[in-house]
């Protein structure tokens, strides 16, 4: 399933230091996934295009900060 | 070529939550006397200095690489967890917006390593008294680490590494005793 961030659980040593971080997250944003931008995709109206950032709702890509809680997946 | 054992040379320990600290290690992993200028200084040197202190250098390049190994691990164990709050109250804020928590070879004060740091100049006492003065300044900057570190552990490290700088330090002394070649010989000229 396409998802904008993935997630990983890095190492957590017995004795770290500092409470863990168990989950880290990076950024897959949708025109990763595309290669060359075909013609004639669907548009946002310009209303919504303003507050998404782009004009194509399959290159939307919000970025919350997953970390915080934020839904990431828009 | 390189045969690599997935260990520390020494063990690497922090026993305190304490990014700030992080941000003073990172001056002997990218700084001018740090461990990444000491092994590649050694490790580009070895070609041209005589074939009786070759393997010399070429043996503490090597420890110079683990020692690098150290330090990293003790800066990623520092940050590793860090929030992006608790990087700017830790004053590396700065490292942060550049650089996430990965590491990088720059100074305390943020400087980006530069090979103009190091030298070979091909004649073989100038390069080992620059080793000399490399491995010394390395001890001292050791020491200012361990001056300000209240961490038991890392400092238990530290303190390992100083050492090895005292070691390192003694051998070349003895490469340029050994380049020196002529002394209790009874020449007679």
């Amino acid at each position: 399933m396409f998802t904008q961030f993935k997630y990983w659980k890095p190492f957590v040593g017995p004795f770290d230091p500092c409470k863990p971080i168990r989950v880290k997250s990076y950024s897959t944003p949708p025109q990763l996934y595309m290669n060359f931008q075909p013609p004639g995709l669907p548009q946002f109206t310009p209303q919504e295009a303003l507050m998404a950032g782009t004009l194509w709702p399959q290159l939307y890509s919000p970025y919350p900060d997953p970390q915080k809680g934020g839904n990431p997946h828009g | 070529m390189f045969y690599y054992e997935k260990k520390l040379q020494y063990p690497v320990r922090v026993s305190t939550c304490n990014p700030m600290l992080a941000k003073f290690l990172i001056e002997q992993y990218g700084g001018a006397d740090g461990e990444l200028a000491a092994a590649l200084r050694y490790m580009n040197q070895r070609y041209t200095i005589p074939d009786k202190v070759i393997g010399l250098l070429n043996d503490i390049a090597m420890e110079e690489f683990s020692h690098l190994e150290m330090i990293a691990t003790m800066i990623y164990k520092l940050t590793k967890d860090a929030t992006p709050e608790q990087m700017v109250a830790a004053g590396i804020g700065d490292h942060y917006v550049n650089h996430d928590k990965a590491l990088f070879y720059h100074n305390a004060a943020g400087v980006p390593w530069t090979a103009s740091y190091i030298q070979a100049k091909g004649d073989p006492i100038a390069d080992l008294y620059e080793d000399i003065a490399a491995e010394e300044k390395a001890r001292a900057t050791y020491q200012w680490l361990i001056d300000i570190s209240d961490d038991p552990d890392i400092n238990d490290g530290l303190r390992f590494l100083r050492e090895r700088e005292v070691v390192h330090s003694m051998r070349f002394r003895e490469a340029v005793e050994i380049l020196k070649d002529e002394q209790n010989q009874k020449k007679f000229f």
